[in-house]
């Protein structure tokens, strides 16, 4: 239902950006990584150029890195099999097919990826080709959709005091270079506020959860 | 090649890259804790900076307006119910609504 209402936001926002029909289908086809696309779309939008949206694309998916790292045990097969099983993680479907003891159930993880996977083009699909019968983006506050997803996705992620306060100096930053630096930049250079994690706190808490995972197994 | 295609492209091939990666190059080894922990704030600072320079800018101006307070409106609702459905639909609704009135 979520994958549903988003991914027709996507077909219609991303017209919005500049997008052609076909390139907002085809960019969910594949890339299939939401939070992705909506970023690169976001950046577009704002004026910014394409190594700057293919830049935030790229930081914003960093994290399948460490979840890619856990699944890696739980597949089988050679280079190509595995790389090829890498692209089934998206966030619902990874945590979906965690197992209690560390490993993956990869039958759920197939299964449940490619639901929505066909959710996800076929919102994107019907959003591209249905979606300007909403009427005009800007008396509808379609506007408002992109940030607002953004601010859910944060408000689920930031539980922690650091994430919170990691959050607020990426705005701060952002908001600082609005007004001197180029369309796109000011989110690129926000990310280095995740640098606070090089701190000797973050690392603790970082390692003691590893450890508690560890001792869950 | 138009921007979009370019963008469409890169996109899809530092996804495919970075999804491949930990699967094949990875398995069984732990990432150093300090790489882990600076890619968990990863997301929150870019997440921020998105909705600030979104709902509290327009264009390379700092700017106040109706999306700012759907967006707010959103965020509440997201705060309480953990809902990103109810916090997606409820910003352009209460946006559109300012702007109608």
């Amino acid at each position: 239902m979520a994958g549903l209402l988003l991914s027709l936001s996507f077909g219609v926002v991303a017209q919005d950006a500049g997008l052609s029909q076909l390139e907002a289908i085809v960019m969910s086809a594949i890339v299939y990584a939401g939070s992705a696309q909506f970023s690169a779309v976001a950046i577009l939008a704002q004026g910014g150029g394409a190594g700057a949206a293919v830049a935030a694309a790229a930081l914003i998916n960093s994290r399948f890195l460490p979840m890619g790292v856990a699944l890696a045990p739980s597949l089988r097969g050679g280079v190509v099999k595995r790389a090829l099983q890498g692209q089934t993680v998206v966030d619902a479907s990874w945590a979906l097919a965690s197992r209690p003891d560390g490993s993956f159930d990869r039958g759920l993880l197939f299964g449940s990826s490619a639901a929505q996977y066909t959710t996800w083009v076929t919102g994107t699909t019907i959003g591209a080709v249905w979606g300007e019968g909403l009427g005009n983006p800007h008396d509808i506050g379609l506007d408002a959709l992109f940030p607002a997803f953004f601010l859910a996705l944060l408000v689920n992620e930031a539980r922690s005091g650091r994430a919170r306060g990691v959050a607020a100096l990426g705005a701060l930053i952002a908001l600082v270079l609005v007004p001197i630096a180029p369309a796109g930049v000011p989110v690129l250079v926000a990310s280095f506020a995740a640098l606070v994690g090089l701190t000797r706190g973050a690392r603790e808490a970082v390692f003691q959860r590893q450890e508690a995972e560890g001792e869950a197994r | 090649m138009s921007t979009g295609a370019t963008v469409i492209i890169g996109a899809a091939i530092v996804t495919f890259a970075i999804k491949a990666v930990g699967p094949v190059a990875l398995g069984g080894r732990e990432l150093p804790t300090w790489f882990t922990s600076v890619v968990v704030l990863l997301a929150p600072a870019l997440l921020a900076a998105l909705v600030a320079t979104q709902a509290l800018a327009d264009g390379d101006k700092l700017a106040i307006g109706a999306d700012t307070a759907g967006v707010a409106a959103g965020g509440v609702v997201a705060w309480r119910t953990g809902s990103i459905v109810a916090c997606v639909l409820l910003a352009p609704a209460v946006t559109a609504a300012l702007r109608a009135l």
